[in-house]
């Protein structure tokens, strides 16, 4: 079977990989970048586990085919930290025990980054909706709700 | 609790606990592997990869019964890129007992027993590759009847799902379905029933759930034709994948080397092997590492979810509140195999009452539902729900507070336990005070609201341990330890390890080993790696403290008995106290290599002190009439931890087991159609709660130290999913009028009983 040749930016490098036509993006993430920060969680688009972002826009990469990636730029939690420097979201996380198990943790790191670029200063109830598409067994989503609320009142510079 | 109220807890009261004084235990230190997963360093079972390795899928039963008349793999194996295909004729013959049933489940026989059933598998070169071949893969199936209910698989006209197994204890006359029975209690229900002014008897049923970890099962295994072979997967116990492998495989134990990744949830449900033996079977056919990650339609339709369960409650009460006698039916199906937890249910049912007469009784039923795993506390939150439903059922027509009328039955140190031993320090009392001292128990209720009170009881366990911890030239720590940790269990490991050796936090690593490492680990099950890891954890390192202080005592050319161990010293103690300047760790073990060679803490048995945890929950729940949808609106978790270690990872388990419950109160149900197939395999109709449906969970840490660990430790991962499916039950009760004896109590159920309630 022919394969697709792609050309990308992910997390601000550009990288080339070929595909089948029918591979997602998140596999090619995984098996061919070897990004397997990028979870697999359902393969339909109903846990998050996959979240990236696609030129800016938050968007499930098991939804997304690895040929449509091409000319885009792609983001990861691999790309979320500035070399050692966590992003203040990944501190406040470890902090608050804002995960257990963590396989969910980086998309939804990506996701709430999405947010808080978008809105700096969201309410509780902002953050669950925006969070819904997001699944986290272990937590009871509490700590991930305070450590998101924490962090966004620390980077508005609030006291 | 409001946001900005919020600060963690810091481990609480110290009653009589046996070690005062803490220094490191209940502060709230990062864990070792925060930075790995919140930068996706972390690997998980589908992360690991190999050179020349393969893909594979598993080929399953469409089917909820059926012979299988033949198997054609010619097309499957002529696919460009498949290099191996296996079906039962490839795993080990002539197993017996619980083996025998694994591998049954594994990989079908000669009939698939529930939809979703292996019945063969192939490796390729591509994951997309392996999921073509999967299709060509041709099976002939004859269809059987099925049965997928648990009161249907116990009634006469029942297709029989195996002969002849049912356990001599079964009553005669039962259905072969129905396989093993339990029977527990004491005193006289009879008399108890008769001396009563109220009795409440109902029947309550419950669907299966599923543990609904975010990871699916994966593996990464090699075997080579020497039988030696490695395997890489997400498990709650690699010592058990390594035993049940070579079974199935037919290799020797010591040959197969078991690594556990990350672990991405589990709550019991990998506990329990699946795929491992069809990875290494494959792997052995094709020469080559094998890599197999299942699919959440797969997670749901073969793995372990819960039993069903069918419950008949019986309770007699005073006026005044107290219980006269109480007596319950566990009915649960736990799929094609026996070990439906129906002695669990049973055991767990009155453990938070003191009676003078109880009686239990279990039956474990067939089913052509996928095997049962455990999940938090297996068999206790069904039966839980139905107890303290009946328990709020007699509160309400005796117009008694429920918490009051808890308090005056509750069990407490010497009370015989309904399911036979008495206990030793507890702490139900304890959690009960604390709710109703606590705020939340007393606050107006909103238009519409209604607030429900239930407890809790889960055993917990102790289980076979083996920890190392070996120090290094500086004076740090490599602690060892053979328990999956599945929500932060390393860190308090670190800090139990620093606390007794009087060393920084910091200065500790505490790694997951294989199972080429340590001696035999049982599971991370039964609430069991903080007390029983823990206890081995402090142990060995007494048992290093130790070695370091005859280091010293030789240095010293003193006796032994008279060097002491203090603020990670070694100090000469009685006559000779002050005679010589402490010796700090690092320098003794600077000089290990010349003084006796390299210092290591061991512990290897198995504690049998894992002392029992109760809980009480309150919950304020709000019912839409017009729509029949319930909210959770508030939440408290009162809980026993005996003796917090990381008291903010204690509230995690708290709010992670009270989440669950409200996904198995309100949303969460196994749906199985007319033909046996089950019709909600993904995630958007296996709804479990997301971000927006929850509250905030406020919790209690309250500390009745277990007389079983030397900090005071009780297990706390399992005992917080046995109160919310009755709490929400009771609160919806106060909100609606209506008693829901179903669960889920779904929209569409919370309507037909607010219709039935106008009717009447």
């Amino acid at each position: 079977m022919s394969k697709i040749h792609v050309t990308t930016t992910v997390n601000g490098d550009e990288v080339e990989f070929l595909c089948d036509p029918r591979e997602t993006l998140l596999d090619a993430l995984r098996d061919k970048l070897n990004l397997t920060g990028v979870k697999e969680g359902c393969g339909t688009g109903d846990c998050g586990a996959c979240s990236v972002t696609l030129d800016g826009r938050l968007v499930c990469s098991c939804l997304v085919l690895g040929a449509e990636a091409e000319g885009k730029s792609v983001g990861t939690v691999e790309g979320m930290s500035e070399g050692e420097e966590l992003h203040p979201l990944q501190k406040k996380f470890i902090e608050y025990a804002a995960l257990q198990c963590g396989v969910c943790t980086p998309g939804i790191l990506v996701a709430t980054k999405a947010l808080l670029e978008k809105n700096p200063d969201p309410s509780e109830e902002e953050v669950r909706y925006w969070l819904a598409g997001n699944l986290c067994r272990c937590t009871g989503y509490d700590k991930i709700i305070r450590a998101v609320l924490d962090t966004a009142a620390d980077m508005r510079g609030d006291a | 609790m409001a946001l900005d109220e919020y600060k963690p807890q810091k481990g609480g009261s110290e009653l009589g606990s046996e070690k005062q004084g803490f220094k490191v235990v209940g502060t709230t230190p990062d864990r070792p592997d925060g930075i790995d997963k919140v930068t996706g360093r972390a690997k998980f079972g589908a992360d690991a990869y190999a050179p020349g390795m393969l893909h594979a899928a598993i080929v399953r039963s469409p089917h909820a019964h059926a012979k299988i008349l033949k198997i054609d793999t010619s097309k499957a194996e002529a696919l460009d890129g498949v290099k191996a295909v296996v079906t039962r004729a490839d795993f080990a013959t002539g197993l017996k007992g619980e083996n025998w049933n694994i591998l049954e489940n594994v990989m079908a026989n000669d009939t698939a027993l529930y939809d979703g059933h292996a019945v063969a598998a192939v490796a390729a070169t591509s994951a997309l590759i392996a999921r073509d071949a999967v299709k060509l893969v041709e099976v002939e199936y004859e269809l059987l009847e099925h049965v997928t209910d648990v009161d249907k698989a116990m009634e006469p006209d029942a297709p029989v799902i195996r002969a002849g197994i049912a356990e001599k204890s079964v009553p005669e006359g039962m259905h072969p379905n129905v396989v093993r029975y339990h029977e527990s209690g004491h005193g006289d229900v009879e008399k108890g029933f008769a001396e009563a002014d109220l009795v409440v008897e109902d029947h309550f049923r419950t669907e299966a759930t599923h543990q609904g970890y975010i990871e699916p099962h994966a593996c990464l295994a090699q075997l080579g034709s020497d039988g030696k072979g490695e395997v890489w997967c997400c498990t709650q116990g690699h010592w058990n994948v390594q035993k049940v492998c070579a079974a199935l495989v037919g290799t020797e134990t010591s040959q197969l080397r078991v690594t556990a990744s990350e672990i991405g949830g589990g709550f019991g449900g990998k506990t329990a092997v699946f795929i491992e033996p069809v990875a290494l079977a494959l792997s052995k056919k094709a020469n080559r590492p094998v890599k197999l990650v299942m699919s959440r339609s797969e997670v749901l339709r073969a793995t372990g979810p819960t039993s069903s369960a069918s419950m008949d409650i019986k309770i007699g009460m005073k006026k005044d509140g107290r219980i006269t006698a109480a007596e319950g039916t566990f009915r649960l199906q736990g799929g094609a195999f026996p070990g439906a937890p129906m002695e669990f249910s049973a055991m767990c049912a009155f453990a938070c009452y003191d009676l003078e007469n109880v009686r239990q009784v279990g039956f474990d039923i067939l089913a052509n539902r996928p095997k049962q795993a455990a999940y938090r506390a297996p068999g206790s939150p069904m039966a839980a729900y139905a107890v303290e439903s009946v328990v709020d059922e007699l509160c309400n027509k005796l117009n008694l507070d429920p918490i009051e009328t808890r308090l005056m039955n509750a069990s407490k140190e010497g009370t015989k336990a309904s399911y036979g031993p008495r206990f030793e320090q507890i702490g139900l009392v304890e959690t009960l005070q604390a709710a109703k001292a606590h705020p939340h128990y007393t606050a107006p209720l909103g238009e519409g609201q209604g607030r429900g009170i239930s407890c809790g009881f889960w055993f917990n366990h102790g289980g076979e341990t083996s920890v190392s911890l070996a120090l290094s030239e500086d004076g740090t720590v490599q602690l060892a330890v053979g328990t999956p940790d599945i929500g932060g269990s390393r860190a308090s490991m670190g800090m139990m390890a620093a606390e007794e050796l009087g060393i920084p936090y910091e200065n500790v690593r505490c790694t997951i080993a294989d199972t080429a490492t340590l001696g035999y680990n049982e599971i991370s099950h039964g609430s069991r790696v903080t007390y029983a890891s823990g206890l081995a954890t402090i142990k060995a390192a007494r048992d290093a403290k130790k070695k370091l202080c005859a280091r010293a005592a030789a240095k010293w050319g003193i006796d032994e008995d008279a060097v002491v161990w203090e603020d990670g010293c070694a100090k000469p103690s009685g006559p000779n106290a002050g005679d010589f300047d402490p010796l700090p760790i690092e320098k003794i073990t600077r000089s290990m290599g010349r003084t006796g060679g390299p210092i290591v803490g061991h512990f290897e048995a198995t504690p049998e002190g894992a002392g029992v945890s109760f809980a009480t929950h309150i919950v304020d729940a709000e019912v839409d009439k017009e729509t029949g949808k319930t909210s959770v609106v508030r939440y408290t978790v009162v809980q026993d931890a005996g003796k917090a270690i990381h008291p903010t990872y204690v509230e995690g388990q708290y709010q992670g087991g009270a989440a669950q419950g409200i996904g198995w109160a309100l949303n969460e149900e196994y749906i199985y159609g007319e033909d046996g197939r089950l019709q909600n395999t993904v995630f958007l109709d296996y709804r479990i709660p997301v971000a927006s449906d929850l509250p905030m969970i406020d919790t209690v840490i309250v500390e009745v130290p277990n007389p079983g660990h030397p900090y005071g430790v009780r297990g706390v991962g399992e005992t917080s999913i046995c109160p919310p499916l009755a709490a929400i039950a009771n609160a919806v009760s106060a909100a609606a009028g209506v008693r829901l004896r179903e669960l889920p109590m779904s929209p569409p159920r919370i309507l037909e009983a607010l219709e039935k309630q106008s009717d009447g």
